[in-house]
């Protein structure tokens, strides 16, 4: 059997010309947590919202394949059916919509994607409240609007919640742990490993070390200019920890 | 080389909410019509033909007299070429067509043309609780409901119909809240208004049944004068409901409308519109003009009148219901959604204007601009000297889609007296690609992102709608 969940090959990509990513590689299986780490513009965003299918960038070359079939002419739509989640580094606010029915369509959307029933408001409640304790969220919080007046750490949580919710194969968490106290930290983290399991991805885009102490990678990347540069254990992360990145570059 | 994904989300959201007008058929029809054109000599062959009293013949040339010495107002942030005048015809009625009593004396044509627009005015499939004035361009061809209502003691029938029959209110009401002088295009109405409805409420009647005119314009070449005029009598009660469309054509019709609302002592009068004129093509050709002036008075101790509208349609929307709030503890709201798109342009709001003590006033107002649309609130609260204690919330939020559409506030605040309070909030936000592309990564399609984001903007204003209209108001919105 073929384990392999993600294969990024040889990817390049810009943005109004500039190239971002430069021959990218990577190659994720089930059952791994990827961490990658680099410098602010290394290209680590640039690469998470690629993979989720952003149309800002181009794809000048190179292959990304999910579960065997190359992505790339797929709408980010399609990618999220597919089992792909992207959590934002800065999740957006929509006004207007109350998070109950935002986090009910996107699981109907899920469901009518794998030809199941889709969920009534009533039933979706059941099945909400039991995983809200996952992120030890109120349902209150149901009621408010997407992200709208959240704090930076009812955000985050509620990105972990929709990752949970829609049970994605690969999730990618884009600096899920900044701007975190260390109680919401334990909460995202104690979430992230309830999550996981071995038909699972995560790629874990961080800056610091500490997330790592909770959620245990089994590769460290560190990416640089465009592309991962080197790869380790979380040894590397504590390396990177005390003497930054430049000594890479020696 | 690959695009990241094929949808360009910009371009994408503009033409989602061009949905086609699904009301732009015509209708093919043997029509009694009069020249092209605009003198004293029209309205004089107006009036004939409605065989109106001298009153009303005085009230038009009158009316008529003022028009020729106004100019068109420059003031709204609207811009448009010289309206013609001289080459809108003023009088476009079915022929054989006199107000029938019985439905079947209808031409099937005119039933049918109605039917297709989902109002259906016979007698079996009529809804059960809305009495209906249909209005096909310059006359009304049917009103549903009339016998039972008089039980009730409640009139609605056709403003041509209340001349004649109810001549005395007619004489007492008509250009008394918007007086003919008013301002450029009620005067032109006043000069050369063709049908509408009338309505009376008396005393201690809570109105049985909704009451609502449908207004249609069918030929190309005609202009749409509507009258409306709503009298709700001491502690009485009725809900009002207005809907408008229009066959598709290259060239531009003028709507100029004149309601008039006025509520005495205790009464209630809810007025609702969904304004779904035709709107022109995607590059802006043809639609309706629509110049309307529409005000209400409150004439005594705590009468109430609430203003609701959705307009979606008219490639020119010029409109600001208002409410004289003359009586002591009398209140006035306006409840409002404007959505345009294309070359849409809608400059709309409302005048609350404070005389009688302890007014109170509400303003929501919800515009939502796509394309390369323009859509303006504007809005006065004015709070008169005596006007003491008297109180006024205004709520003006815009929400713009895509990156060339365009929004404005311009609220007027005028208060003179010490004990009143005013409070204004406005916003204005984006549906912006990030946002989408938020609901895209979560599997939900464009369209229902942008459907569950406007719904949620509007959704203050459509819980004022009556039950009927919230769900037409709805699917208006809805994209696709």
């Amino acid at each position: 059997m073929n384990s392999t969940l993600l294969e990024i090959k040889n990817l390049q990509v810009t943005i109004n010309e500039i190239e971002i990513l430069k021959r990218f590689n990577l190659s994720v299986k089930k059952g791994e947590i990827h961490a990658i780490m680099g410098p602010n513009g290394s290209g680590k965003s640039t690469f998470s919202k690629v993979l989720a299918g952003h149309p800002s960038y181009r794809i000048k070359e190179g292959e990304i394949f999910f579960k065997g079939c190359n992505i790339l002419n797929l709408d980010p739509e399609e990618r999220s059916h597919l089992g792909i989640f992207l959590a934002f580094q800065y999740p957006i606010e929509i006004p207007g919509a109350s998070n109950e029915e935002f986090l009910r369509l996107a699981y109907n959307s899920k469901q009518k994607f794998c030809n199941k029933p889709e969920v009534d408001p009533l039933e979706f409640l059941e099945i909400i409240n039991q995983k809200l304790s996952l992120v030890n969220m109120s349902p209150k919080f149901l009621s408010r609007n997407v992200n709208e007046g959240f704090s930076g750490g009812e955000k985050k949580r509620n990105e972990i919640l929709q990752m949970i919710l829609l049970d994605s194969e690969l999730s990618i968490l884009d600096e899920t742990d900044s701007g975190l106290d260390i109680d919401a930290l334990k909460i995202i983290s104690t979430g992230i490993n309830h999550f996981m399991d071995t038909n699972k991805a995560i790629i874990l885009i961080t800056h610091y070390q500490r997330l790592l102490d909770y959620v245990n990678p089994t590769y460290v990347h560190v990416m640089q200019d465009g592309r991962i540069i080197k790869t380790g254990t979380s040894a590397l992360a504590k390396e990177l920890e005390d003497k930054g990145y430049e000594w890479l570059n020696d | 080389m690959v695009n990241q994904s094929k949808k360009v989300l910009n371009t994408n959201i503009a033409n989602l909410v061009n949905q086609n007008y699904q009301y732009g058929f015509s209708t093919e029809i043997e029509k009694d019509i009069i020249q092209k054109g605009l003198s004293e000599k029209t309205i004089q062959l107006i009036s004939r033909k409605k065989k109106e009293t001298k009153f009303l013949l005085n009230f038009r040339l009158r009316a008529f007299k003022k028009w020729k010495n106004m100019a068109e107002p420059n003031w709204a942030y609207l811009k448009f070429p010289e309206i013609n005048y001289q080459s809108i015809i003023y009088y476009s009625a079915p022929k054989q067509q006199k107000q029938s009593k019985d439905i079947t004396e209808v031409d099937p044509e005119l039933l049918e043309t109605f039917e297709k627009l989902g109002i259906s005015l016979n007698e079996q499939k009529r809804l059960s609780n809305v009495a209906i004035d249909a209005v096909f361009d310059s006359v009304s061809i049917a009103t549903t409901f009339q016998e039972e209502l008089k039980d009730y003691g409640v009139i609605f029938t056709s403003i041509s119909k209340a001349i004649v029959d109810y001549s005395e209110m007619i004489e007492k009401y008509l250009g008394s809240v918007v007086p003919i002088g008013d301002n450029y295009f009620s005067a032109l109405n006043s000069a050369v208004f063709t049908d509408g409805s009338f309505c009376y409420i008396p005393k201690n009647t809570v109105c049985p049944l909704d009451l609502s005119t449908y207004f249609r314009i069918n030929d190309p070449n005609s202009g749409q004068f509507e009258r409306t005029l709503i009298i709700a009598d001491k502690n009485s009660r009725v809900n009002y409901l207005e809907g408008c469309t229009a066959p598709q054509y290259d060239t531009n019709q003028l709507h100029a409308a004149v309601v008039e609302l006025v509520s005495l002592k205790n009464s209630t009068i809810k007025y609702s519109t969904v304004q779904n004129w035709y709107s022109g093509n995607k590059f802006g050709k043809g639609g309706i003009y629509n110049f309307v002036t529409k005000r209400g008075i409150c004439i005594n101790l705590n009468a109430k009148i609430s203003w609701t509208q959705v307009e979606t349609g008219s490639s020119i929307t010029w409109k600001y219901p208002s409410c004289i709030l003359m009586g002591d503890k009398t209140q006035g709201e306006f409840y409002s959604v404007a959505l345009t798109n294309n070359y849409q342009q809608a400059d709309t709001g409302t005048k609350m204007i404070h005389i009688g003590k302890k007014t109170r006033s509400r303003i929501i107002s919800k515009g939502i601009s796509a394309g390369k649309s323009k859509n303006s609130y504007r809005g006065l609260v004015n709070i008169l000297t005596k006007a003491l204690g008297s109180r006024n919330y205004s709520q003006c939020d815009s929400l713009l889609i895509g990156n060339v559409s365009n929004a404005n506030t311009f609220p007027y605040i005028s208060v003179q007296n010490s004990t009143s309070k005013i409070e204004h909030e406005a916003s204005t936000s984006k549906i912006g690609e990030e946002q989408i592309f938020y609901f895209l990564q979560r599997g939900i399609c464009v369209e229902k992102a942008i459907e569950l984001m406007i719904s949620g903007f509007c959704r203050e204003i459509f819980t004022e709608l009556p039950l009927e209209f919230a769900a037409e108001a709805d699917k208006l919105l809805t994209l696709k």
